[in-house]
């Protein structure tokens, strides 16, 4: 990381914590998990709850759905490693890689229910543009997401548009494979509490 | 209708790094958070973060680092720029969804 702070200032505890998670997951610790124990009461512990809030908490979303959503404003933000862990993490849910390589590469032709696919490229144009207006809502409305459901897909958007500037900023280290796949199945089991 | 869990965890977010304690004072986290930082080079590296985070490089830290700030001040504003965007973001696209649903009951 960018940051030497982040790469190594950390309580004894933490990093025995550290140790710990590396020696069971065969895996380093993943730089966004690392991010989240620095000074934890600035931002990991309340960023934690937010995502943990979007990604796990109450939704006619599926975990499935919502990993896919991090996963497309993270290709749509470019980041690298964000698109390897949630890529990996929506197929993990799913049990369905090819699903979420088809939406990641056309949105358009993916075989995906319509709501879904409205909500994505209304998240699509927020990241991109910074906004959106009442006519963009109103087509994923006319598609068939709830109002409920357009609020907590923006949820999700919010936390990974935060999440993806601060993997840039600080260049978290890209993993291997077998370590996104590590990280998804953490992420499946416990989510990001 | 009551704020959902989402919305509070932003809200509580936003006021921690805003409002709470830092290395950094009140308002310089207030203009990262804002991406209204006036003078270099902390300014292109908090417009970066905002707009263009994939083109940050080394240099931009390393010349905020030798601007006088410590890697703890680099962390708060940071992070702060990138709750920033993401709020103005997320503000916009409520405003639209309630704009979008004005005159209609649910």
């Amino acid at each position: 990381m960018r940051l030497a702070i982040l790469d190594s200032h950390y309580s004894l505890g933490t990093k025995a914590l550290f140790a710990i998670i590396g020696l069971f997951s065969r895996q380093p610790v993943p730089d966004a998990a690392k991010l989240t124990f620095y000074r934890p009461d600035f931002y990991g512990t309340p960023a934690k709850q937010l995502t943990h809030a979007a990604m796990r908490g109450p939704s006619a979303w599926s975990v499935g759905d919502r990993e896919l959503m991090a996963a497309f404003v993270s290709k749509v933000n470019e980041c690298a490693f964000c698109i390897g862990a949630h890529t990996a993490t929506a197929a993990g849910a799913y049990h369905d890689q090819a699903k979420v390589a088809a939406v990641l590469s056309d949105l358009d032709t993916a075989p995906i229910e319509e709501p879904l696919r409205a909500t994505l490229r209304l998240l699509g144009k927020l990241t991109r543009e910074g906004a959106v207006t009442a006519d963009d809502m109103r087509a994923v409305l006319a598609a068939g997401a709830s109002r409920q459901q357009v609020e907590d897909a923006l949820a999700v958007c919010c936390s990974f548009n935060i999440t993806n500037r601060l993997a840039d900023a600080f260049r978290f280290s890209m993993l291997e494979p077998g370590g996104f796949e590590a990280g998804a199945k953490f992420l499946l089991s416990r989510g990001y509490r | 209708m009551l704020i959902d869990e989402k919305r509070a965890g932003h809200r509580a977010l936003v006021a921690r790094i805003l409002e709470g304690e830092g290395r950094t004072s009140h308002a310089q986290r207030r203009a990262a958070f804002d991406d209204a930082v006036v003078g270099e080079p902390l300014q292109a590296l908090i417009g970066k973060v905002a707009n263009e985070p994939t083109r940050i490089t080394d240099a931009d830290i390393s010349l905020v680092e030798q601007s006088g700030l410590s890697e703890d001040e680099v962390f708060e504003l940071v992070v702060c720029a990138a709750v920033g965007q993401a709020t103005r973001q997320y503000e916009s696209a409520l405003a639209a969804l309630a704009e979008a649903g004005a005159g209609e009951t649910e």
